[in-house]
């Protein structure tokens, strides 16, 4: 079963508590965000109810919101998640070169996770870095300016980690 | 070097800290403000001060800011425009970033001037660790009396809060952005009633952008009439420019208006020129949605006169020979790309990104992307340039919100300029998959004039 733990409660509240009272619904984008980071990186059923609990909204309130901003991840994904940018501006400097790479590199087409549940490759729309172009979300964090080089470092570098974590 | 008003102290060290922005005569426009200046002659500086709305439709923030309702007992609320999504623009995640206490500064100011308690910052969900940076900097100004209860004993308290979108582009627009921190999807709302009298939870409600309410501090510290003296005509003030694409030196700059566009892209002082010594070939100067200019009318108008960084002077010919200043983002095109293929990923992020409450606008959007991905990929027929043009022509002013106009706009610019080059890939289908069209007939102004 879905739940917060403490400490997850009581950032919870501090979201709700940005609101005048009985606009408690107003924080949910945040309190989506919050359960997505503490469930897993995604959003299921379960915990889309869980969320219409906590804030005394209609189950509907949510699925209504959670399906419509790209950000929410409604089936489970990669430990990590490479969302690089395929609009105008980061076309002009060689983004799908580097989707394309990412892609054969892993062995997955964008919207596909890897066999090992280690990588998902996902192609978005501008996120406001167009002039350190090409760039990828990973994260919390952008990466910037990517070459071959940088993703094959990248790659690594999470391989590694996850090593670590296992 | 032009005048800087908002990053001149960007590049100090540790100006993000509360400690170096204080020392560097940081909330003096505060001080100003809330101990000598009523919330009237507030509002009277910034309609002084010509300062316009630096989101991307340039509505003098004075005159918004005086459409307030103030009905009794109804809280009111300033809402700061953070969504940032248009592509190009990376300007206010700059300002954010890198000099975080200007805007809370701003919103200070802001906020006692609009008599809102409770301010709200809606930043796109993408932007999380900036979150941070902001949530920080607020923490900091109240530890030092400039947020809360009573500040600087006015009587005046005020907190700002930090909202998270969660990637839709949509929630840019003031009312879908209402909508969205209200916990609901982004649908643009009729109107009106405007967001003035009716916006957050029904409340009187202004929505700005990160810009604009940066640039109240120095309005303030300057006067209103002091700002007004910079820049040009109706372009008061400094703006920032985000510049990216095929150039040089790609980043954020801060300029008076009365710069040229050809300095602009040339001069080491901006963008450096055009990466790897290629040419000039077109340029969207305000955002995806604005219209693309070709090389020969970006830098000179229609009439041969030099065309220069602001408002007036970029919106010179209106859409058959101009374009617009938008929100800054300035999207530069070399020789070597295809104006087809940057169509149809502008036309693939409306599509993306539209509501969907419109059927204008919902099947539009989708329509023209699939007709640009034909021909891009040499599928097309000629009819289908013809086609293109009869559905942008159709979604522009029958929408709900602007959007539907911004995903018709560059369409429609990119045929009226460059319409050979969309036939050309009907008319040379194979050797169009094999190379881009190139420069042909325009002519990269700079090389005609005489030196
Ligand atoms: C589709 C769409 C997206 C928009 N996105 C933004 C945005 O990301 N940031 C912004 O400040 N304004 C955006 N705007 C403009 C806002 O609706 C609004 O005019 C602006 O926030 C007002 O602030 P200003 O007067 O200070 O510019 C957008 C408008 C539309 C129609
Ligand atoms: S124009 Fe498009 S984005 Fe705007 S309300 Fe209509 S469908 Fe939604
Ligand atoms: S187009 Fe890729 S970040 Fe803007």
């Amino acid at each position: 079963m879905v739940k917060f733990n403490d400490e997850q409660l009581i950032e919870f509240k501090r979201l709700v508590s940005r609101y005048p009272q009985g606009k408690q619904k107003s924080a949910l984008l945040p309190v989506l965000h919050l359960a997505q980071q503490s469930f897993g990186n995604w959003l299921s059923a379960e915990t889309l109810d869980y969320v219409a609990e906590l804030l005394e909204i209609k189950p509907i309130e949510v699925y209504e919101v959670a399906t419509f901003y790209s950000m929410y991840n409604l089936k489970p994904v990669g430990t990590y998640m490479f969302e690089v940018c395929q609009t105008g501006p980061c076309m002009l400097r060689g983004s799908d070169d580097i989707i394309k790479y990412i892609g054969e590199k892993l062995s997955i087409k964008p919207g596909e996770t890897t066999t090992d549940g280690l990588f998902t490759l996902k192609t978005v729309e501008c996120l406001g870095a167009c002039g350190y172009a090409p760039m990828m979300q990973m994260g919390k964090h952008y990466r910037e300016h990517l070459t071959k080089e940088k993703v094959d470092a990248i790659i690594e570098d999470c391989r590694k980690n996850a090593a670590i974590n296992n | 070097m032009g005048v800087k008003l908002l990053l001149e102290k960007a590049h100090v060290e540790g100006i993000r800290s509360y400690e170096v922005y204080r020392r560097e005569g940081g909330y003096r426009s505060v001080e100003k403000a809330l101990k000598t200046m009523s919330t009237d002659a507030i509002v009277e500086e910034v309609k002084k001060s010509g300062l316009r709305g630096r989101g991307g439709a340039g509505f003098p923030a004075g005159m918004k800011w005086s459409f307030i309702a103030k009905p009794e007992g109804v809280p009111r609320h300033l809402v700061c425009n953070a969504d940032e999504s248009e592509p190009g623009t990376f300007k206010d995640r700059y300002l954010m970033e890198n000099i975080p206490h200007l805007l809370i500064e701003g919103l200070i100011v802001s906020s006692y001037a609009l008599g809102s308690h409770d301010t709200y910052i809606y930043i796109r969900g993408e932007y999380a660790w900036i979150v941070d940076i902001l949530e920080n900097a607020i923490g900091e100004a109240k530890a030092n009396g400039w947020l809360g209860k009573n500040i600087l004993g006015t009587g005046f308290d005020c907190e700002i809060h930090v909202q998270r979108g969660a990637g839709a582009y949509i929630c840019g627009e003031e009312t879908a952005l209402i909508e969205s921190l209200e916990g609901k999807r982004g649908n643009p709302r009729l109107k009106p009633p405007f967001p003035a009298i009716k916006g957050l939870w029904e409340r009187p409600t202004v929505v700005n952008n990160v810009e604009t309410l940066a640039s109240v501090v120095p309005i303030i510290n300057l006067g209103g009439e002091e700002y007004a003296k910079i820049g040009v005509g109706r372009s008061t003030g400094t703006k920032l420019i985000s510049a990216c694409g095929n150039i040089n030196k790609p980043g954020v700059y801060e300029i008076d208006m009365t710069i040229s566009v050809e300095e602009f892209i040339y001069s080491d002082e901006y963008c450096g020129g055009i990466a790897n010594g290629k040419r000039l070939k077109a340029c969207i100067p305000g955002g995806s949605s604005v219209p693309i200019l070709p090389a020969n009318l970006l830098l000179k108008t229609a009439k041969g006169e030099t065309r220069y960084m602001n408002y007036e002077s970029l919106s010179d010919g209106g859409f058959a020979t101009g374009s617009m200043l938008g929100s800054g983002g300035f999207i530069v095109l070399d020789e070597d790309q295809c104006v087809v293929k940057n169509t149809y990923t502008l036309a693939r992020f409306y599509r993306h990104e539209s509501c969907g409450q419109c059927s204008p606008c919902r099947e539009g959007t989708g329509w023209m992307e699939k007709l640009l991905l034909r021909l891009e990929n040499g599928q097309g027929k000629i009819s289908d340039i013809d086609l293109l043009w009869d559905i942008q022509s159709k979604i522009e002013g029958n929408t709900i919100c602007p959007l539907g106009d911004a995903a018709a706009w560059p369409v429609a610019a990119a045929i009226r300029h460059f319409r050979d080059e969309f036939e050309w890939h009907v008319t040379h289908a194979e050797e169009a998959q094999k190379r881009n069209f190139g420069l042909a007939h325009y002519a990269d102004a700079r090389q005609l004039v005489s030196a």
